[in-house]
C-alpha cells in the first residue's frame, strides 16, 4: 500500500502531506524534513527511486519526481511496483495540470482542499483507486458542482462574492 | 467555471501563505504561524460564523499543522462540521477530521453516528466522502458499527462507490484481520462476481475487478492455498487485459489498464511460487505479456518488470526465463537509471533460478557499481550480496566495506557491515582474511556492529584452525596481535573493537615473545587512559593487565608494575564502578601470588578450557557448621519459608491473598524493609561480599510472603541464592525447590561464585575464560565446513550456505546441550559451568534441548557432503568415537576440570553427539583444509596483486566476481 504522499517545494516547505497510517505532527514534520534533506542531495539525471527503510521503517520505498519547484513524493511498500508509482505521480500531476491549466506551486499553495479532493480519488485509503486523470477530473468536477449548489443553497454570502476568484 | 470553482478562500489565507512562502527564516514563518493561530483561536469561537467562513477557518487549521504546529484546539470544529448538511462543509469537516485524527482519538465517538448515517446517504458524494473517513478513522472496536453498511455498499449503483467500499473493507482487514474474516468468502464471491460479468460483458467496469485485487492480493499473501482455484480466472482475466478487452478508458499510455495488470502479475507470482501446475498455466499469458509489452513507455516497463518477479517466482520456464533475461539485458543497457536501477533487482531475483545470466551483464554490474547514483550504487550491492560465493568473496566484501567507509548514513552503514561480517563469516577462504576483514569493519563501523560479532572474532583467535595446527594457530594470533598493536595507535576506535583488542592482547599479547610485558602493558594502559570514560574497555583493559602479568609471574619473571599502570590501579581502586573496583583489587591481589597460584588461578592459553564449579558449595560445609554451632540459624529454603509462613500466619486465612499481597494487621517488630529477609541469617553468615544487612529478628517478621514471581525476579541481583543447590543443612522434611528453571540454576551458579570468599577472584576469572568455551567450536567448523563445502562449484553456492546455517544451528544446539546433560550426569553434585557471564557472551537463556534435534542437522549435512566424504566421516567417526576417552582424560586432567567417571562415560558414549560428534564432522574437513587455506592465500594475494581498484577496469576482477 501507498503510506504517504507528500509534496514540498525545492526549499523543503511541505505543500501537501498526506499519511495513510496516523503518524504524530511533529513525526510527520520529521520525516519530511528528512525525506527533504536526502532529496536536495540528489544529482539530476540519477534514478527516482530512494532507498527509504532508514527514515520509514522497514519494506519502504520512496519513489520521488521533480517538476520545476516541486518534489512529488510517494512512500509505499513491496506491493507496489515502483515504476508504476511513478506513473501514478506522472498521472497526479497531470490531473493538476489539467485542473489548474499549467499549474505551478502557488496553485497547490492555495486550493489546498482541492488538492485533496484530487488526491483522494487517486489514492483511496492507502490502495491506488483511479489511474486515469480523465476519470479524476470527471469526479472531482462532480463533487465542486454539487458543492457549490449545495452551498448556494445553504448560504447567502452577502460579501462572499469577494472571495470568489471566479 | 473557473479553475478554482468552489474552493475559494478568503484574501486573508492568500496573504498568510504569501507571507509563510516569503519568510525568510523558520522563525519568522514560526512566528507568522502562531500569530495566525492566535487570530484562528479568537475567530473560531466566535458565535455565529457563516458556514463558509467556517469552512477557510478549517482548512487554515489544516494548514497550520501541516507546517508543523499544534491545532488541536479546532479539532471539535472540525467534528462539528462534519454533521452539517451541507456537502461543501461536511467535506472540509471529513477532510479535517481525517488529517487531524487518529483512530484512537476521544473525538472519534462523535463521528461515529454522522458516518453511519452518510454511509446511507442518497448522495453518492456524501457516502464516498464517508467512506474515505472509515478508512482512516475506524478502529478495531467500531470496525463491528461500520460493517453492515458497508458491506451493503459492495453493490451500489455507483461504481465509485462500490470500489471505495471494497477498499474500505480492505483496510478493516488490514486493521483486524478478524473482524472480516466471515467476509473472505465475500471478497471471492464478490470477485467472481465481478469476474463473470467481466467475461460476459467487457464494458461492465472492470475498475471495480481491479480494486478487488487490491485485498485479494493481501489474502492470497497471507494463505496461498486457498486460493489456488482462482488461477485460471485470474490468467482469463490476465489474457483478457492484455489482449485490449477492456474499454479504451482503461489504457493508459497505450497500455490496456497496466496497474490491473501488474496487480494480476503480481498475485500469479504468489500463486504460481513452488508450484508446477499453477505455474504451467501462466506461462502463456505471461510470455504474450513478455511479447506485447511496449518497452518504450516508462509504464511498459513496470510491467515488463513485474513479468520478470513473476518469472522468477513461479515454477522455472527455460522459455520465459529467456525473455526475461533479454528484458533484463534491455533495463540494464538503458540510459535511464531507473530501468537500470529495475534490472539490477530483476537480477537479483532471476540470478536465483539461473546464475548464469549474471555472466553476460557483468559489464552492466561493474558500471552500476560506479555510477554515482546511490540508489542504484546500493542496490548493485544487494545484488552482489546474493551472489557471493567463496569464490568472489574476497573481492565483494572489500567493496563493500569500502563503500561503507565512504559513507555516513548510519543505518546503511548498518546494514552493510552486517552483510560484510556475514559474507565473511559464510565464506571466508582464510582465518587470515576473515580477521583481516573484521579489523576493517570494527574499525569503520565498529559501534554499528552487534556484539556477537566481536565475540565470533575473539573466539576465532581463541580456536584458531584446530587443535592439530599448533603452529598456525600461534601465527594466526600473533599476526592478530601485531595487527592490533598497529591499530592501536590510530585515534577514536569503536568500544567494541576496544574491547576485542584488549582481550586479544591479554590472552597473546606476550605469547609468543616479540613484545615484552611492559610493552604490551603500556599499550592497555594508554587504552584505558585514552578511552577513560568507557567503562567497560576499561574493565577489559584491567582484564588484560591481570592477564599478561599472571603470566609473567607464572613463567618464574620478576613483575614490576609500570607507573602508569600503577597510577591507573589507584585511580581504579577508588572507581566509582563496582566491577572495576574488584577487577582492580583482584589485579593486585594475583599480583602478590606466588608463580604455582597464579599458573592455577590463570593458566596460560587457557580460554578454551572447561571449568568446574562446586554447586554444592561443599567447601563452606566446615564454616556452617562452625556457624551453626556458634548460634547462627539454619538456612531454610524459599519455598520452606512461604510454607512455614502460610501454615503460621493463620491471620491470612486464605492462602491466595496471603500470596498475592502483604498485608499484615499486627504491629512491626523493627522497621526493617521486607525484601531483605528473603536472605537467611545463616547464608549471610557465611558470605562477607553480599551488602545485606543481618536481619536478626525472630522468624515471624519475614512473614512477607514472596510469591516465585518475585523470586525470580530478584535473581539478576547480587545476593546469594540458594534454591535449586543441594541443601546442606535445613530442614530435611521439606522437598527443595523443584519449580526452579534451569535459568536460576545458572544464575545461582554465577551467584555462588562471586561469593565465594577465599578463591573469587580465582573462580570470577576463571568463569570469564573458560565460559567461552561453548561457542568457540563453531568457527573452526564453519570455516573447514566452508572450505570444504564451498568448492567453488557456482551452481550449487546457495546450497551449502543454507546447511551451513544449519550446522552452525546444530552447533548452537550441542553447546546448549552440554548444560543440562552435563548437570545430569553428574547428580547435581558437581556442573560444569557452561553458561557464560553476561557481558561477554550472549547465548540467550540457556534452555533444555532434547537430544533429538543434535542428530538431524548431522545427519542432513553428511548427506551433503560427497559420499567418500561420508565414508570417511564414518570411519573418522568411529576411530574418533574409539579415541575419544583418551581425549576426555586429557580433559580431566586440565587443574580446574574434576570429573567424574560418570561424566566421561556419557561424553564417550558416541551415540550422544558431543566430543566425539565433532569429531566426526571436522575430521575429514581437516584433511582437506590445509591446502585450500593455502589456495585461498595464494588467490588473496594474486587479487591484491592484480590491483583490485574501484576505477581499474580489470578483467580479473570480473573473473573473480562474476565468474
Amino acid at each position: 500500500m501507498i503510506k504517504a504522499v507528500m509534496v514540498m517545494n525545492t526549499q523543503g516547505k511541505p505543500r501537501l502531506a498526506k499519511f495513510y497510517e496516523y503518524l504524530p505532527v511533529e513525526k510527520q514534520q520529521e520525516l519530511i524534513r528528512r525525506v527533504f534533506a536526502v532529496l536536495c542531495g540528489r544529482a539530476e539525471n540519477v534514478s527516482n527511486f530512494i532507498e527509504a527503510e532508514s527514515i520509514f521503517g522497514p519494506d519502504s520505498r520512496l519513489v520521488y519526481k521533480h517538476f520545476a519547484t516541486l518534489y512529488f513524493v510517494f512512500v509505499f511498500d513491496s506491493s507496489e511496483n515502483e515504476l508504476a508509482v511513478l506513473d501514478l505521480i506522472q498521472v497526479f500531476v497531470e490531473t493538476l495540470d489539467k485542473c489548474f491549466k499549467n499549474v505551478c506551486e502557488l496553485d497547490i499553495v492555495f486550493n489546498y482542499s482541492k488538492i485533496h479532493t484530487i488526491l483522494d480519488e487517486i489514492i483511496f485509503g492507502g490502495q491506488v483507486l483511479e489511474t486515469s486523470s480523465a476519470e479524476v477530473m470527471k469526479a472531482v468536477e462532480e463533487i465542486s458542482k454539487l458543492e457549490a449548489a449545495s452551498n448556494a443553497i445553504t448560504l447567502i454570502p452577502k460579501s462572499a462574492s469577494g472571495w470568489r476568484s471566479r | 467555471m473557473g479553475s478554482q470553482g468552489g474552493f475559494y478562500q478568503s484574501k486573508e489565507f492568500l496573504d498568510l501563505v504569501k507571507s509563510i512562502g516569503e519568510a525568510r527564516s523558520k522563525a519568522e514563518e514560526d512566528r507568522i504561524v502562531l500569530s495566525e493561530i492566535e487570530t484562528l483561536k479568537r475567530r473560531i469561537s466566535e458565535p455565529d460564523i457563516p458556514k463558509r467562513k467556517m469552512k477557510e477557518y478549517i482548512i487554515r487549521l489544516v494548514y497550520v499543522e501541516m507546517l508543523g504546529h499544534d491545532a488541536s484546539f479546532g479539532y471539535i470544529h472540525a467534528v462539528k462540521m462534519t454533521h452539517d448538511d451541507s456537502l461543501l462543509v461536511k467535506r472540509t469537516g471529513y477532510l479535517a477530521v481525517t488529517l487531524f485524527l487518529n483512530e484512537d482519538h476521544d473525538l472519534i465517538i462523535l463521528i461515529v453516528n454522522t458516518i453511519q448515517k452518510d454511509l446511507k446517504s442518497d448522495n453518492y458524494l456524501v457516502v464516498c466522502a464517508a467512506l474515505n473517513v472509515v478508512c482512516k478513522l475506524i478502529n478495531e472496536e467500531t470496525i463491528p458499527a461500520m460493517l453492515p453498511q458497508v458491506v451493503e455498499l459492495l453493490v451500489h449503483p455507483k461504481e465509485a462507490v462500490r470500489k471505495k467500499a471494497i477498499m474500505a473493507l480492505h483496510r478493516f482487514y488490514h486493521k483486524s484481520p478478524s473482524s472480516v474474516s466471515h467476509l473472505v468468502s465475500n471478497f471471492r464471491k464478490v470477485h467472481i462476481m465481478w469476474l463473470h460479468l467481466f467475461q460476459r460483458l467487457c464494458d461492465n467496469d472492470p475498475g471495480v475487478m481491479g480494486a478487488t485485487l487490491c485485498p485479494l492480493f493481501d489474502l492470497i499473501t497471507k494463505d496461498v492455498n486457498s486460493y489456488k482455484d482462482l488461477v485460471i480466472s485470474f490468467v482469463s482475466i490476465l489474457k483478457q487485459v492484455a489482449e485490449r478487452r477492456l474499454p479504451k478508458a482503461y489504457d493508459y499510455h497505450q497500455m490496456p489498464a497496466p496497474f490491473i495488470q501488474i496487480k494480476l502479475l503480481k498475485i500469479l507470482a504468489l500463486l504460481g511460487s513452488g508450484d508446477k501446475q499453477a505455474s504451467e498455466d501462466m506461462y502463456t499469458v505471461v510470455g504474450d505479456i513478455f511479447r506485447k509489452c511496449d518497452s518504450s513507455s516508462n509504464i511498459g516497463n513496470a510491467v515488463l518488470y513485474e513479468c520478470i518477479c513473476c518469472v522468477s517466482s513461479i515454477y522455472p520456464n527455460p522459455k520465459l526465463l529467456e525473455s526475461a533475461a533479454d528484458v533484463i539485458s534491455r533495463f540494464l543497457k538503458s540510459d535511464s537509471h531507473n530501468l537500470k536501477y529495475m534490472g539490477i533487482d530483476a537480477l537479483s531475483r532471476l540470478i536465483k533460478i539461473s546464475p548464469e545470466i549474471a555472466e553476460q551483464h557483468q559489464l552492466a554490474v561493474i558500471d552500476c557499481l560506479e555510477d554515482p547514483d546511490d540508489t542504484l550504487k546500493r542496490k548493485t550491492f544487494e545484488l552482489l550480496y546474493k551472489m557471493t560465493k567463496s569464490t568472489n568473496v574476497e573481492v565483494i566484501v572489500d567493496r563493500m566495506i569500502d563503500y561503507m567507509i565512504r559513507i555516513n548514513d548510519n543505518h546503511y552503514k548498518t546494514e552493510i557491515a552486517s552483510r560484510c561480517v556475514e559474507l565473511a563469516e559464510q565464506f571466508a577462504p582464510s582465518n587470515q582474511w576473515f580477521i583481516q576483514t573484521m579489523n576493517k569493519v570494527f574499525e569503520h563501523a565498529g559501534d554499528l556492529v552487534n556484539i556477537k560479532v566481536a565475540h565470533n572474532l575473539m573466539r576465532l583467535i581463541a580456536e584458531g584452525f584446530g587443535e592439530d595446527d599448533d603452529t598456525a594457530d600461534s601465527q594466526l594470533r600473533s599476526s592478530a596481535v601485531e595487527s592490533y598493536l598497529r591499530i592501536l595507535g590510530e585515534p577514536k576506535l569503536p568500544s567494541v573493537f576496544l574491547r576485542v583488542i584488549c582481550w586479544v592482547l591479554g590472552e597473546y599479547g606476550t605469547a609468543d615473545g616479540k613484545f615484552s610485558a611492559s610493552y604490551i602493558t603500556g599499550k592497555l594502559c594508554d587504552v584505558a587512559e585514552a578511552y577513560s570514560n568507557d567503562e567497560t574497555v576499561k574493565a577489559y583493559a584491567v582484564t588484560a593487565l591481570m592477564k599478561i602479568y599472571a603470566f609473567e609471574i607464572a613463567s618464574g619473571k620478576k613483575v614490576d608494575m609500570l607507573p602508569e599502570c600503577q597510577t591507573l590501579m589507584e585511580e581504579l581502586l577508588a572507581s566509582h564502578s563496582t566491577d572495576l573496583q574488584q577487577r582492580a583489587y583482584e589485579l593486585q591481589v594475583v599480583i602478590g601470588l606466588d608463580a604455582h597460584a597464579v599458573d592455577c588461578i590463570m593458566p596460560s592459553d587457557a580460554s578454551c578450557e572447561d571449568i568446574e564449579v562446586d554447586k554444592g558449595l561443599s567447601f563452606l560445609d566446615g564454616y556452617i557448621q562452625e556457624s551453626i554451632e556458634k548460634g547462627a540459624q539454619p538456612y531454610i529454603p524459599e519455598s520452606e519459608r512461604s510454607g512455614i509462613l502460610n501454615i503460621s500466619n493463620f491471620r491470612n486465612q486464605d492462602h491466595n491473598e496471603a500470596s498475592s499481597h502483604s498485608l499484615r494487621f499486627e504491629a512491626y517488630e523493627l522497621p526493617k524493609p521486607t525484601m531483605q529477609s528473603r536472605i537467611p541469617p545463616a547464608s549471610l553468615a557465611s558470605t562477607e561480599l553480599v551488602p545485606v544487612p543481618e536481619p536478626m529478628y525472630p522468624r515471624e517478621s519475614y512473614q512477607t510472603p514472596v510469591p516465585s514471581v518475585s523470586l525470580d525476579a530478584g535473581s539478576s541481583e547480587l545476593k546469594l541464592r540458594l534454591d535449586g543447590v543441594q541443601k546442606k543443612w535445613g530442614r530435611p522434611t521439606y522437598s527443595p525447590a523443584t519449580s526452579t528453571s534451569n535459568s536460576t540454576l545458572q544464575k545461582t551458579v554465577n551467584g555462588i561464585t562471586q561469593v565465594d570468599g577465599a578463591s573469587t577472584s580465582n573462580s570470577r576469572t576463571r568463569e570469564t575464560y573458560d565460559s567461552r568455551k561453548p561457542q568457540i567450536e563453531i568457527s573452526p567448523e564453519k570455516q573447514k565446513l566452508a572450505a570444504s563445502l564451498f568448492g567453488g562449484s557456482s551452481k550449487t553456492e546457495k546450497r551449502p550456505a543454507a546447511v551451513h546455517k544449519i550446522s552452525k544451528a546444530s552447533s548452537h544446539v550441542m553447546e546448549k546441550s552440554h548444560v543440562p546433560k552435563y548437570s545430569m550426569e553428574v547428580a547435581s553434585e558437581k556442573t560444569a559451568s557452561v553458561q557464560q557471564p553476561p557481558d561477554l557472551l550472549d547465548l540467550g537463556e540457556p534452555t533444555v534441548t532434547s537430544t533429538s534435534p543434535l542428530v538431524d542437522p548431522f545427519k542432513q549435512l553428511e548427506g551433503l557432503l560427497d559420499t567418500t566424504q561420508v565414508a570417511s566421516a564414518v570411519n573418522h567417526g568411529s576411530i574418533a568415537a574409539i579415541e575419544s576417552p583418551d581425549m576426555m582424560t586429557l580433559y580431566a586432567d586440565t587443574p580446574a576440570a574434576i570429573r567424574n567417571s560418570d561424566l566421561l562415560s556419557g561424553l564417550s558414549n558416541p551415540s550422544i553427539i558431543n566430543m566425539p560428534g565433532d569429531t566426526t564432522t571436522t575430521q575429514p574437513m581437516q584433511s582437506s583444509k590445509g591446502p585450500n587455506l593455502k589456495d585461498s592465500l595464494e588467490r588473496d594475494a594474486l587479487v591484491r596483486q592484480m590491483g583490485v581498484t574501484p576505477s581499474s577496469q580489470n578483467p580479473n576482477l570480473f573473473k573473480d566476481l562474476l565468474g
